[in-house]
């Protein structure tokens, strides 16, 4: 019987480490992406080793819960479901990981009259993940709450789109000074830091559908 | 050899209860991947065999007072013909159960031999076949509200959630097979504690009479029953005809195995009387349908949206069905076993004089016959 709970205690353990792991890398991504904007090429390279780090972590852990809920039978209802679930929050850090390398590996210059915009894209796009995070705590806690919680998320997924119209309408229709390709990465630019709050929105549909279910 | 023969029919009884009613306890804890099919089987066949041997005596009397089947071979025949009704019944699909079979069994015998049938006894046994249901509703309701005030007042993780709702299935799975063969074990060997009288076996601190030695052997049947045959319903109650949540399964099942328990109780019945209420009646109740019942109860508290009505007219339909066609097979099956097999059965004589088996010493039933009261040697009986 204690074994039976100390399992359990280890996997809510893990559980929980994992999605802490989520949250701090979409923070780096957030401070990075910044970090970038602002020219702190320092503080820049340090949030590139950090979001390395977490997401291998978050990797480890990954492997670490899936084996373990199989392993001792937990959840046998919902453990594909929230394995799966996991796996989208996973998908979070990997695509913050990604979209930061890209920004270090193609210096998109960024011209001081769209900064602002690119910076509230990035908040924006961020609080969407920022929100859906607690949703996916909450899950393992109080099911029954999780729906109340997500629409923060729409909201910020939708606010994320309109400011990215908004760059890209900017960047094609008055920043004339730009050279089609310039655009063009910049319009990139603007669609790796929304896909953030595309994956959030991604996850905060599948959360509720588990919150549905499991309510019932 | 013969009085093993002759238990034949009540340990396919006893297998076929265990093959179907241990779905009840365990279905959803299995078929929802819960509790091992293993460790369901071993824990229901082990508490099963306690229930029957420490509790199994109350019900049991009062189906004695309905109607003492006093021959072997009436007792084989009564047990055939209940566990053929049942086998018929669930053939087609129709709502089943052994309580009420072996009733209808007992009454068909009473026919048979011009037995008078207690009408007070078969009041107090078909007023229990509708409070058992009723009482698994209400006590399931009463359940479900403290469980569901439990998690708003407690937020478990849901790991932690799934686990201790896993060890609650598994105690209160204990508890219902406890249940279950303490209620159920009359029907199975009820009829035969007239006629088959076995050596106590006396071990100086525990003297082990001849009831408890043949609910011991049903109840042995009835783990059988769960150990071969239940793990096919388990799956099919706990996937398909009955979807339910591991905490839903949880609260059904202990409704369920505190009606049975209330039922098969006789300490619990004595401290009810001992306050002025009246006694619990002592009744094997059917276990499927205080689950629909207890099923019932919550859909009813959850809006009643997702409750079918037919499945009342199909307990009710059980409830006057399986008695009558038990007993006519009982009296047609009675008359074979009297006129082709030879085989006494029973007489209303023969019923008068096992009422006054506390008075010692054979009683002279008529020139020829010597009868015993069961007490003494009823095995005897069977030659007459």
């Amino acid at each position: 019987m204690s074994i039976i709970f100390k399992h359990a205690r280890q996997l809510v353990v893990e559980i929980d480490e994992f999605i802490n792991t989520a949250e701090q890398g979409v923070l780096v991504f957030k401070e990075g992406v910044l970090n970038y904007l602002n020219n702190e090429k320092e503080s820049f390279a340090d949030k590139i080793s950090d979001i390395d780090r977490l997401e291998a972590t978050a990797d480890r852990l990954q492997h670490k819960i899936d084996d373990e809920a199989y392993q001792h039978s937990l959840l046998p209802q919902s453990i594909s479901d929230v394995v799966s679930m996991l796996d989208r929050v996973d998908e979070l850090i990997d695509i913050a990981k990604d979209n930061l390398y890209l920004f270090e590996l193609e210096l998109p210059f960024f011209p001081e009259n769209i900064r602002k915009e690119y910076i509230r894209l990035t908040t924006t796009s961020v609080e969407a993940a920022l929100c859906v995070i607690p949703a996916v705590r909450t899950y393992f806690r109080e099911p029954i709450q999780v729906r109340d919680m997500l629409s923060k998320v729409y909201f910020y997924e939708n606010e994320t789109d309109k400011i990215s119209r908004s760059i890209k309408r900017k960047l094609f229709h008055e920043m004339q000074e730009l050279d089609l390709a310039q655009k063009i990465h910049l319009r990139y630019f603007a669609l790796h830091i929304e896909s953030i709050s595309d994956k959030a929105q991604e996850l905060a549909d599948t959360l509720s559908i588990m919150a549905l279910k499991i309510n019932i | 050899m013969i009085t093993l023969l002759f238990l034949t029919s009540g340990l396919f009884l006893g297998w076929s209860l265990g093959a179907n009613d241990a779905a009840n306890i365990f279905g959803t804890a299995v078929g929802s991947r819960m509790v091992r099919f293993k460790l369901a089987a071993i824990i229901a066949g082990i508490f099963v065999i306690i229930g029957a041997v420490a509790q199994g005596a109350g019900a049991n009397d009062t189906l004695g007072d309905l109607g003492s089947v006093s021959t072997l071979g009436a007792a084989f025949t009564v047990a055939l013909a209940a566990a053929l009704t049942v086998f018929w019944m669930t053939r087609l699909s129709l709502p089943v159960s052994t309580s009420q079979a072996i009733v209808g069994s007992i009454i068909g015998w009473n026919f048979y031999t011009n037995n008078p049938t207690d009408l007070g006894v078969l009041t107090k046994i078909v007023a229990t076949w509708i409070s058992g249901p009723i009482l698994g509703g209400v006590f399931a309701v009463l359940l479900f509200m403290l469980l569901q005030l439990a998690t708003r007042k407690v937020r478990l993780h849901l790991i932690y959630k799934d686990v201790i709702t896993r060890v609650g299935l598994v105690i209160v799975g204990a508890f219902g097979a406890y249940s279950l063969g303490a209620n159920n074990i009359a029907n199975v060997m009820g009829v035969f504690t007239h006629s088959i009288q076995l050596t106590p076996l006396d071990f100086g601190w525990l003297v082990i009479g001849s009831k408890q030695q043949l609910f011991f052997i049903g109840g042995i049947a009835i783990a059988i029953g769960i150990a071969t045959y239940s793990r096919h319903v388990m799956n099919t109650v706990g996937r398909s005809l009955m979807p339910l949540t591991p905490e839903a399964a949880l609260i059904i099942v202990l409704a369920q195995s505190l009606v049975l328990f209330i039922f098969s109780s006789q300490t619990l019945s004595n401290a009810i009387a001992s306050i002025g209420l009246p006694p619990i009646p002592l009744v094997p109740v059917s276990s499927s349908q205080v689950v629909i019942g207890a099923i019932i109860g919550i859909g009813l508290y959850k809006g009643g949206r997702e409750i079918k009505l037919n499945i009342l007219g199909s307990i009710s339909l059980g409830w006057i069905a399986t008695p009558i066609a038990a007993g006519i097979l009982s009296f047609f099956m009675l008359f074979f076993m009297n006129n082709v097999f030879k085989q006494e059965v029973g007489s209303i004589e023969i019923k008068r004089i096992l009422q006054t088996e506390t008075e010692p010493g054979p009683v002279q039933k008529n020139d020829s016959t010597t009868i015993y009261p069961d007490s003494l040697q009823n095995d005897s009986l069977v030659n007459h």
